[in-house]
């Protein structure tokens, strides 16, 4: 990656966040989760699935302005790829992964014994039903839920995959989300590459490298619109592309 | 293991632990007036060569298969990274999967098999035709000459040229036995000229002493056949009157010779790649500079290249005993090729790198370069390495 166009301390604090990525403050747990931890099974598979995600997607993680740390996170990425979900969630450091549940469709992941498993299982992922959206059971309540005193989430507000390598119009969820939740840190995430690897529509993966960027975290600002707000984070993540791609 | 690999690898080892002191030395002592980049670099490629030499070490010792198996992954992450920067378009997505799952892993089998002449041909031949007609099935003909080209070049280069390295373990060597040295053990009569040793070489290993008929004999085994190719010993066992003599003089010992005198032979190979990119940097170094290509590569210079290639000639031509070659001149000839083709594949893959824009293909560890930009020399020098080793040893030729 050129860094070229970075200030030098910007350069600097990457190269120290990349450094530091694997150890994290431990200790400062606070709260008790309301899940109860995962079986031994389903943390061996998801070992078991992490070493192939990074193997067969060579994934490079970097930290750009930011910390890997496990305070309660909003992860938002651009999304391409059915691998995006298992390659975000792989390239978090152990700790964070742990308390980190991916936000899918319940149409897509509940379909058969093994992708149930999997995200039930092994991502602890929050199921939202795409289908049949009641007042009484709101996506955001779901989520909110789901996030509990520990949790973090991952996100992909562009709200389904996109075909080429240009990053969508955000989906106001985000925004309601962090309306609810304004202490949350919002993390920018940028996956280059997937759209290649495994894009819309093809069933068999080709192992070429991709690459996750984690940019600075962001919060929504007071009395801060909602189109502004969408804005904001879409830029944000476009700008960790563009750095991937800058030469 | 025999004296010549133990004294390959031990001097191997000797010139890493001076790489790596001089490394340190520098890194501690050089601060000042030393570019510190270019110790920062020194150090990455040292480290890079004890990773690459502790990996040919354990691969050698498990065997063929397992270093064959080793650059097919050398192969696979070099491709994965030329693809990478590549710009493929989505409907060359079921083409490449061919090229990654079907072509590199069959090539690779291939050379384990020594399946010669179909490992030489699969990729130049049948996958070449292959890509264009994938590519044209899948309807999209926007830049279809372009498309094609470039997963063709990468095929061609990650995979073909760089399968050429562990192929060499596969030729087939002039037989060495003892017959060569003992005068008085029967001499071996076989009919394969390839298995004779050339009269310069009995000279070289019996004091000259020893001549060597003119014409093969023809032997006939007890039920009329002809020996076959591939087990000499097997006609020497049906002549020699003695068991013991036989199995433990002939049968044992040349197989044990061979097999280490073809790993020392990649060895070697490996080596003068490693050894020519070194020296002709450091070269390059030197105040005088004629500057080759300044936009492709603006540190190679003539000197670098002339006087890198030269020593690397020299250490070749010192390194002789180690190699198969029945003269000291061919291991010249070959370290001299080698280095001229690591140039030639080093300027070839910056050419590839500044068109793209990229500084290195690996985006995997940060700083480091990736694979492709360690391996672009060998993989230029191999298959030309493989067919000279592969004319020099057929004693007879010359």
């Amino acid at each position: 990656m050129n860094l070229g166009h970075l200030p030098e301390k910007d350069r600097a604090l990457m190269v120290d966040k990349v450094s530091s990525a694997e150890t994290l403050p431990s200790g400062s747990e606070e709260g008790t989760d309301s899940t109860p931890p995962l079986p031994f099974h389903s943390r061996a598979v998801g070992a078991i699935l992490t070493l192939l995600a990074k193997f067969l997607s060579g994934v490079s993680v970097r930290w750009v302005g930011c910390e890997p740390d496990i305070c309660q996170r909003i992860y938002f990425a651009n999304h391409t790829s059915h691998l995006d979900p298992i390659v975000l969630w792989a390239s978090l450091p152990p700790p964070a992964r742990r308390l980190a549940r991916p936000v899918a469709a319940k149409d897509y992941w509940t379909a058969g014994p093994i992708r149930r498993y999997l995200a039930t299982k092994v991502f602890n992922a929050i199921l939202i039903d795409r289908t049949e959206i009641k007042v009484r059971r709101n996506p955001i309540d779901v989520m909110l839920q789901g996030l509990g005193k520990t949790h973090s989430l991952i996100v992909f507000p562009e709200g389904g995959r996109t075909a080429g390598p240009n990053i969508g119009p955000f989906k106001s969820g985000l925004y309601y989300l962090c309306r609810r939740r304004p202490d949350l840190e919002l993390v920018p995430v940028y996956i280059d590459n997937m759209n290649r690897i495994l894009p819309r529509g093809e069933f068999l993966p080709v192992p070429l490298l991709t690459c996750v960027s984690f940019g600075p975290p962001m919060w929504l600002e007071a009395s801060e619109p909602k189109a502004d707000f969408l804005r904001r984070a879409r830029e944000a993540v476009q700008r960790l592309k563009d750095l991937r791609t800058d030469s | 293991m025999d004296f010549e690999t133990l004294s390959l690898v031990g001097s191997v080892l000797l010139v890493l632990c001076l790489a790596t002191t001089a490394a340190a030395i520098l890194n501690r002592f050089g601060s000042s007036g030393l570019d510190h980049g270019l110790i920062e670099r020194l150090y990455g490629r040292v480290k890079a060569w004890w990773l690459l030499f502790a990996a040919l070490a354990g691969a050698f010792l498990v065997g063929k298969a397992a270093t064959v198996f080793l650059f097919g992954l050398l192969s696979f992450w070099a491709l994965r990274e030329f693809i990478t920067v590549t710009p493929t378009r989505q409907s060359d997505h079921r083409t490449l999967f061919w090229v990654f799952f079907v072509c590199l892993p069959l090539q690779f089998v291939l050379v384990g098999l020594e399946y010669y002449d179909l490992y030489s041909t699969l990729i130049p031949v049948y996958a070449f035709l292959l890509i264009p007609a994938r590519i044209a099935l899948s309807g999209d003909h926007t830049r279809f000459l372009e498309r094609t080209a470039k997963i063709q070049a990468g095929l061609l280069i990650c995979v073909y040229c760089l399968s050429f390295a562990p192929a060499l373990l596969t030729l087939k060597l002039p037989e060495y036995s003892p017959q060569l040295a003992e005068p008085n053990l029967p001499k071996p009569t076989f009919d394969e000229w390839a298995y004779l040793p050339t009269e310069s070489e009995v000279s070289r290993i019996s004091g000259g002493e020893q001549t060597l008929q003119e014409e093969p004999n023809f032997t006939v085994l007890s039920d009329g056949a002809t020996p076959p190719r591939t087990r000499p010993e097997l006609a020497l066992i049906a002549e020699s009157s003695d068991p013991v003599v036989a199995i433990e003089g002939t049968l044992a010992e040349p197989r044990q010779n061979t097999t280490w005198a073809k790993l020392r032979l990649l060895l070697f190979f490996v080596l003068m790649v490693q050894l020519s990119d070194i020296l002709q940097y450091l070269w390059s170094k030197l105040p005088s500079k004629h500057i080759i290509a300044p936009t492709i590569h603006p540190s190679r210079t003539w000197e670098g290249f002339l006087g890198g290639s030269a020593c690397v000639m020299l250490v070749g031509t010192a390194l002789w005993f180690a190699t198969p070659f029945p003269y000291w001149w061919q291991a010249s000839v070959a370290a001299l090729v080698t280095s001229i083709m690591a140039f030639a594949g080093s300027m070839t893959m910056s050419a590839i790198k500044r068109d793209r824009g990229v500084r290195d293909y690996g985006i995997l560890i940060e700083g480091h370069g990736g694979v492709l930009d360690r391996i672009d020399s060998m993989c230029f020098a191999a298959p030309v390495f493989f067919h000279l080793s592969r004319y020099f040893l057929a004693a007879g030729v010359l």
